[in-house]
């Protein structure tokens, strides 16, 4: 177990990289405290596996270094780093039993039989395997074998990380939630950090303490899933989780106020000072946006779809469009409506990025 | 009111294949069949005889001699080409502009006609105007295929080994790039050695293509003849008369179509046997 720490780190992988699209992560810079629950967040092709594969020693960075308890890392191959990975698709040694499977890295490491045996039995009574010890893995389901990945991990006691790269990709949808239950429980049993690689919002915010938002190759926000739900810092963190995302509408600012469509729109946390020629916008979540009786912003209802407990309802504002959650007992108006947006959770984003009066 | 009707018509796409099979398949074999009852004096003139031959092949010491020499080249060569096949696929680049190179170098032996093998390794082994021949004798050991059995053993399983172990190591390189990256990380990461990646990961990942190739390696060294007939013929004397050899002495040597025809069907059914074996033996265990 230990603190993981990514100083200056950047990777790019063209020899010669020449401008911003040739990075494959720009400069990152982060500190994790031993034994967290950390996920990295974003859209396909944002650089979250490189920089799994750099923490895992799979591929060394271009800049930067990579410290495990203030340890320079870099150069280590991955069997010298003490870390477990669970790939997207379950890796398990087919024609071994699931006992052997979990008993492999220690062999490997030349551990007595008998420490062996305490160990994979713990391990797959914690997993839930134990019925299925004796038998070959290669006839298991996905989900079993995504298991003995994970205990793969888990048997070794000298694990620095456990890393998770898109695990639940091929598990069926009802198994998901029980294996997604499982691993934070085992994260508070071991106690071992762990680094969720992931494009699913669900996945990411019920396993983290704390999500990394990347995109571009870039980290956009890092932060508790309730800071990423309440005060996203980008409108790219705002639009990518949620569901659906934040509403994002164009403005004007003027002596510090905020402006829709000529309408002043109240803001709690107040607007910063943007530069000249700075794209404007007011960023605000579905679930803080209502229907007010008049006075607010005008909208026409477009389009309402029903999403069980509550309903979402799409309007527009001119070209902009604007998404409010009603619960099922409220009434939905027709054609023109009125919104207004709960000032405390309205926020004015420059040029993508928040802006609060300091 | 709709009774579905049977459209009998769709048998007219299957009518060709069945008249190509009776004449390239069914056809060959029953005329083989009819031939093994009977005993003919020429004239087309056939007299019934039982199961007759067929207990002559089988009490038969030259058959036996046959069988036993052809099961010890098809076993010799499995044993040398499965294994080496296996190292050149291992060692064979995966990415860049060798692969190219090395595949092109692999299938090359492959392409050449079977006979054209034959000769061409009987001139190159020829003691006295063969390379091959020549490189041995100089360097003290007295090589001459056309005279020693050991050496017309040897020369004949050399052969065949250059000429068919690119293809197993064609079907095992296969079988090796098919290997997902993730089983090498998880392996690194698990702490596996060489050994043990070959022994976990490669070997059974590589299990499908290998059944594939003992199969068409035994089948094609079980019926060989083109090669080795036109290597040494069978000889010295008897000692590389394989069956399919014995078998053409036979039935165009001395005309003993009964015998040969019965020899055929035993033979074929040796054939289908062992093969049956190999399938089922390798694939014994994927059932779980």
């Amino acid at each position: 177990m230990s603190r993981i720490g990514l100083s200056k780190l950047s990777h790019s992988y063209i020899d010669t990289p020449t401008d911003a699209a040739d990075w494959a992560l720009k400069e990152i810079d982060i500190e994790w405290s031993d034994g967290g629950a950390y996920a990295l967040l974003g859209p396909s092709g944002c650089g979250k596996s490189t920089l799994l594969n750099i923490i895992s020693g799979l591929v060394v960075p271009s800049n930067g270094r990579v410290l495990f308890d203030g340890r320079d890392v870099t150069e280590l191959p991955p069997e010298q780093r003490n870390i477990a990975q669970v790939f997207q698709f379950p890796v398990t040694y087919d024609t071994m039993s699931v006992y052997a499977n979990l008993a492999f890295p220690l062999r490997n490491r030349g551990v007595s039989e008998a420490k062996i045996d305490a160990r994979v039995r713990e391990i797959a009574e914690m997993l839930e395997l134990t019925d299925m010890l004796e038998r070959r893995a290669a006839g298991l389901t996905a989900d079993a074998k995504q298991k003995i990945s994970m205990g793969r991990g888990l048997v070794r006691q000298d694990v620095n990380v456990m890393m998770f790269d898109e695990p639940l990709t091929v598990i069926d949808p009802q198994l998901k939630w029980t294996l997604r239950s499982k691993l934070k429980e085992l994260h508070q049993r071991v106690g071992v950090t762990m680094i969720y690689v992931t494009h699913d919002q669900t996945e990411a915010l019920t396993f983290a303490d704390q999500v990394v938002v990347m995109q571009d190759g870039e980290i956009v926000q890092i932060g508790t899933p309730v800071d990423l739900f309440e005060r996203p810092t980008h409108t790219f963190v705002g639009h990518f989780i949620g569901s659906p995302g934040m509403n994002v509408l164009p403005c004007e600012v003027r002596e510090g106020a905020a402006y829709f469509h000529g309408r002043h729109v109240p803001i709690d946390a107040g607007v910063g000072r943007p530069g000249e020629g700075a794209r404007l916008e007011i960023g605000v979540r579905p679930e803080f946006t209502r229907f007010a009786d008049d006075g607010g912003v005008p909208v026409t209802v477009v389009r309402v779809s029903d999403a069980g407990r509550h309903r979402v309802v799409e309007t527009r504002a001119g070209d902009t469009r604007i998404n409010l959650l009603t619960s099922e007992s409220e009434a939905v108006p027709e054609g023109e409506a009125h919104l207004e947006f709960d000032p405390a959770h309205t926020r004015v984003y420059v040029d993508g990025w928040i802006s609060e009066a300091a | 009111m709709a009774t579905k009707s049977d459209n009998n018509r769709a048998w007219l796409f299957v009518i060709p294949v069945i008249v190509l099979v009776a004449f390239n398949a069914v056809v060959p074999l029953m005329t083989v069949v009819n031939y093994s009852v009977q005993e003919t004096f020429g004239d087309n003139v056939f007299f019934w005889h039982g199961l007759g031959w067929f207990e002559d092949v089988l009490r038969s010491e030259r058959a036996h001699a046959a069988l036993a020499r052809q099961l010890m080249f098809t076993f010799t060569i499995l044993i040398i080409e499965i294994p080496l096949g296996v190292v050149i696929a291992l060692t064979m680049p995966r990415k860049g502009v060798w692969v190219s190179v090395c595949l092109v170098l692999m299938a090359l032996p492959l392409l050449i006609p079977w006979n054209v093998v034959g000769a061409m390794w009987n001139i190159f082994a020829l003691p006295d105007i063969g390379l091959l021949g020549r490189l041995i004798n100089s360097m003290g050991i007295d090589y001459n295929f056309t005279q020693q059995p050991l050496a017309a053993w040897f020369t004949m399983i050399l052969m065949d080994v250059w000429h068919w172990t690119s293809l197993v190591a064609l079907l095992a390189y296969a079988g090796l790039i098919s290997i997902p990256d993730a089983y090498y990380q998880a392996a690194k990461i698990d702490g596996a050695k060489g050994w043990a990646v070959f022994r976990y990961i490669q070997l059974p990942k590589m299990k499908r293509v290998l059944t594939i190739a003992v199969l068409l390696r035994f089948m094609d060294s079980f019926m060989i003849y083109t090669e080795p007939s036109v290597l040494t013929g069978g000889g010295p004397g008897n000692s590389t008369t394989l069956l399919s050899i014995d078998l053409v002495k036979i039935a165009l040597g001395q005309f003993d179509l009964g015998p040969a025809a019965a020899m055929s069907l035993i033979y074929f059914l040796i054939t289908l046997l062992f093969s049956w074996i190999f399938y089922t033996v390798m694939t014994k265990d994927e059932g779980q």
